[in-house]
């Protein structure tokens, strides 16, 4: 076992992990302040890839029409997104929660057989953008520029994210609503449209990274559930809620399953959900998150 | 629940009617309505298991498929691997998918919500992982083909049944040992320990507060509702003629929740209701297309938006409202 | 009765009870007085075993329950009306009652009778107890906010206290409410032999039920004897001369 070879195990959890933090950090988002956990999330995130997906195929072949193309993803899946919340979800809040997960679960259903009715059951993939094609040796290892380029996306979305939610007007609300929604919705802010918002916002981030992830990986029906449970289990290991939770759990999640391959074959099935079992039985608030 | 009714309606012996066509089906329909009324049986036991945890404690469990798959394997380990018969591994099933439960239990009980429901599905998948994976005991992805029918001989010294297949001889085990198992949890939710669960459900802070270790009653339910379970899974494995690892894989567990949501988990009889909607329905859907997901979710949205109480919870309202409407006043 | 010793609690750094100790006879009746979040409502959590205190100890006839569960507690003989109305919304008023009595007699491992068979006369006699005899079969959710504060001193009633706190038994009533709620409350606790324990924010109701009153003030015990004392109490009359009634 080498060093390169370690290091490439890193690089390759490292990747796993920024893909998974953009999709989980919509997720924990959303569950922190609005307490809905959106099964619908890794759904999103498909469309995203999809949708990236079609609009290359609309696009002139040109040299860059990756990143127009990914744009267009997330925001479409942002609007999608933010229809779900205004139109269907927003008719459930204060009923009991199990409506509102049965709710997501019935959108997973649907988004999910409605992509094999626009796209078809085969595999789909999407090549590189030229700007990002080449790859650099870093320690003995080859590591694809695109990959490195994820690797930075990462750590910029969760600064962002921090600076947004602590700094701003708008995410000093988005904290607020998270601690007392009634009291926020006295004082007058409109709160509706604050949960629209976020609900647009964590959809993005999915989308977004399912349109960043289709030169990684080819797109796939099932591919929604694949990266929600993951999504979860990264989720849970943060700590719900918290944005640097969901940051380093991403990391830990992505370096067990990059190493913990090579220890046990047989691990990643088993062993993704003793982890989230055994937080959510020893520290069930995650790493970072508040004591229940 | 429903008290003894002073109508018309209500002195019916309904589930005695149910009970007896059911049996009628070997004679008088396909061997194909006989796989189908057995899967729909199978599948109410397993749905009134949950509704004693959803409906009954007010606990959300997404991983009861759990249980369901240990009995399978229990009963069906018992049957093909040591060649036990059938009276023993029936209520062993029981026993051990009760006891995986005892450990489950007692783990997640301590969570609230969503925590207890994430932890709930995390056994579950562990579980199913297991199954996928112990090739020694379990088959592995192989699974165990060829579980052997139990010995039904003596059903044929009963006058009526004696030309009947040994599958049909089994669904009407099937039947008799369902409904028995339906009885006693009935018998169950409207005994003392059943109201507790409701006060429980409605307010575990004030439950506490008339003396009750919520958590032990909470876990005491989570342990019958798995053992029923299991019972359930043992009988589909035989009537399946195998067990298998997806059988203990998250979506059924997805599936008879909303069974039990469909039919009406604030009833008793909601959830059986459910589970012969949603076999009739995907049967009759899956003929025509492949896309039942897309049917199941939007007929989910559908419950979600204009039949919260699901379909019994909607035939109760509308006879309410038929009764007002004939008797002129508050039935 | 019920003795406490420099019983404290804070919440991430506020202080809601800092030190109070306090002794009610037997039968006697007291009451808890304070402004608004002087501590009344984490006092009682405190003694039923809803919050574990940081400090200090609870004794109740003799037996230290500081920190026991609150299900035992409820068992040893203490009852808890709570502020807010907090009763089985789905089920009906009849049930509610019930289902305590069962609770109460130790009918929860009762695997094998019928519920709706077991005590009906007890239930019965409750319900004519706390006057809710023509609203048995109504689903206690449904109930006015006053008939829910009646079936809540129903609950608390079934479990057979020898303590019994009360949250703001009168709270949202009107005069006449308060009046005969109070008069009844006293009446049971004759007839029961029960010690009762208050908090109120009406003087008057205060004052002419209350034997022994306790005033507390920004979760620390301000005075303590008999009405005519309190209200003698130089510091009560400090913080109470803006208080409004």
């Amino acid at each position: 076992m080498s060093a390169s070879f370690l290091f490439s195990q890193f690089m390759g959890g490292l990747t796993t992990a920024m893909f998974l933090f953009l999709i989980a950090s919509g997720l924990s988002l959303v569950f922190g302040v609005m307490r809905i956990v959106n099964f619908a999330h890794g759904s999103f995130y498909m469309f995203g890839a999809y949708l990236a997906w079609q609009a290359m195929q609309w696009l002139h072949p040109s040299a860059e029409r990756f990143w127009p193309a990914a744009l267009f993803a997330a925001l479409a899946v942002a609007l999608l997104g933010a229809l779900v919340e205004r139109l269907l979800l927003r008719h459930l809040y204060g009923l009991d929660e199990l409506y509102q997960l049965l709710l997501t679960y019935a959108l997973v259903l649907i988004l999910g057989d409605a992509a094999k009715f626009i796209w078809g059951t085969g595999q789909l993939s999407v090549s590189t953008p030229p700007l990002l094609a080449g790859s650099i040796k870093i320690f003995g290892t080859t590591q694809p520029l695109y990959n490195l380029f994820i690797l930075l996306i990462g750590p910029v979305i969760a600064f962002g994210g921090w600076l947004t939610l602590n700094r701003t007007g708008p995410g000093r609300l988005v904290r607020a609503a998270a601690y007392d929604r009634e009291m926020l919705d006295a004082l007058g802010a409109d709160v509706g449209t604050l949960y629209t918002g976020m609900f647009a916002v964590a959809s993005f981030l999915a989308g977004l990274s399912g349109a960043l992830v289709t030169p990684i990986e080819s797109i796939v029906p099932g591919m929604d559930v694949l990266i929600i449970v993951q999504a979860f289990i990264v989720v849970v290991i943060g700590g719900m809620g918290s944005l640097w939770g969901t940051f380093w759990g991403s990391v830990i999640y992505g370096q067990v399953l990059s190493f913990g391959i090579l220890v046990f074959p047989s691990f990643s099935l088993f062993s993704v959900y003793a982890l989230m079992g055994v937080i959510l039985i020893v520290r069930p608030w995650g790493l970072f998150g508040r004591p229940l | 629940m429903a008290r003894r009714s002073s109508t018309l309606a209500g002195r019916i012996p309904w589930t005695l009617i149910v009970f007896l066509a059911a049996c009628t089906v070997p004679w008088l329909g396909s061997r194909y309505d006989t796989f189908l009324a057995a899967q729909i049986a199978i599948d109410a036991l397993f749905a009134v298991s949950l509704n004693l945890l959803l409906g009954t404690t007010g606990l959300v469990s997404f991983g009861h498929v759990a249980y369901f798959g240990v009995g399978a394997y229990v009963c069906g380990i018992l049957m093909k691997t040591y060649g036990m018969p059938f009276a023993v591994a029936f209520p062993a099933a029981g026993i051990g998918a009760g006891a995986f439960a005892l450990i489950s239990g007692f783990f997640c009980v301590r969570l609230t919500k969503l925590y207890f429901a994430m932890l709930t599905l995390a056994f579950s998948q562990i579980a199913w992982a297991i199954a996928y994976k112990w090739n020694a005991v379990t088959g592995g992805d192989q699974g165990l083909p060829e579980i052997p029918y139990p010995n039904l001989d003596w059903m044929g010294s009963i006058p009526g049944l004696g030309d009947l297949s040994e599958g049909a001889r089994f669904y009407l085990l099937t039947l008799v040992l369902v409904a028995v198992s339906l009885a006693v949890m009935r018998h169950i939710i409207r005994s003392p320990f059943g109201r507790m669960l409701t006060t429980i459900r409605d307010n575990p802070e004030r439950a506490a507060f008339i003396g009750l270790n919520v958590r032990a009653y909470q876990l005491a339910a989570f342990v019958v509702a798995g053992a029923f379970a299991g019972l359930a899974g043992a009988l589909y494995g035989i009537f399946s003629r195998g067990v298998f690892a997806d059988y203990v894989f998250w979506s059924k567990s997805a599936e008879v929740i909303i069974m039990a949501i469909l039919g009406g988990m604030n009833y008793f009889w909601g959830p059986p209701v459910g589970a012969l909607a949603l076999v009739w329905l995907n049967q009759e859907i899956t003929d025509y297309t492949q896309y039942w997901p897309f049917v199941l979710g939007s007929l989910l949205l559908v419950l979600l938006f204009v039949f919260p109480g699901g379909i019994v919870g909607g035939l109760v309202a509308g006879f309410r409202l038929a009764r007002r409407r004939l008797v002129g006043r508050d039935a | 009765m019920l003795e406490v010793h420099e019983l404290r609690k804070s919440f991430a750094g506020f202080v809601a009870v800092g030190g109070i100790s306090l002794t009610v006879a037997t039968r006697q009746i007291a009451a808890v007085i304070g402004p608004n979040g002087a501590g009344k409502s984490t006092f009682f959590n405190l003694i039923t075993g809803h919050i574990r205190p940081d400090g200090g100890r609870i004794v109740l006839d003799g037996r230290d329950i500081t920190g026991v569960s609150p299900h035992r507690i409820c068992r040893m003989g203490v009852g808890h009306s709570f502020q807010r109305a907090n009763i089985f919304a789905r089920l009906s008023v009849f049930e509610n009652l019930q289902a305590s009595l069962l609770a109460h007699r130790g009918r929860g491992r009762n695997f094998w009778s019928r519920s709706e068979n077991l005590y009906r006369d007890e239930t019965e006699a409750l319900l004519a107890a706390i006057g809710l005899e023509g609203q048995a079969d109504t689903v206690a959710g449904t109930l006015s906010y006053g008939n829910q504060k009646q079936l809540e001193l129903g609950i608390a009633l079934a479990s057979e206290p020898a303590l019994l706190l009360l949250d703001e038994p009168t709270a949202g009533m009107s005069a006449t409410e308060t009046h005969e709620t109070m008069r009844l409350l006293q009446r049971i606790a004759e007839e029961r032999g029960l010690t009762l324990i208050f908090t109120e924010h009406d003087m008057e109701v205060v004052f002419s039920i209350a034997e022994k009153i306790a005033v507390l003030h920004q979760g620390r015990l301000l005075a303590e004897g008999s009405p005519a004392e309190v209200r003698r109490d130089p510091e009560v009359r400090r913080v109470y001369l803006g208080e409004q009634r």
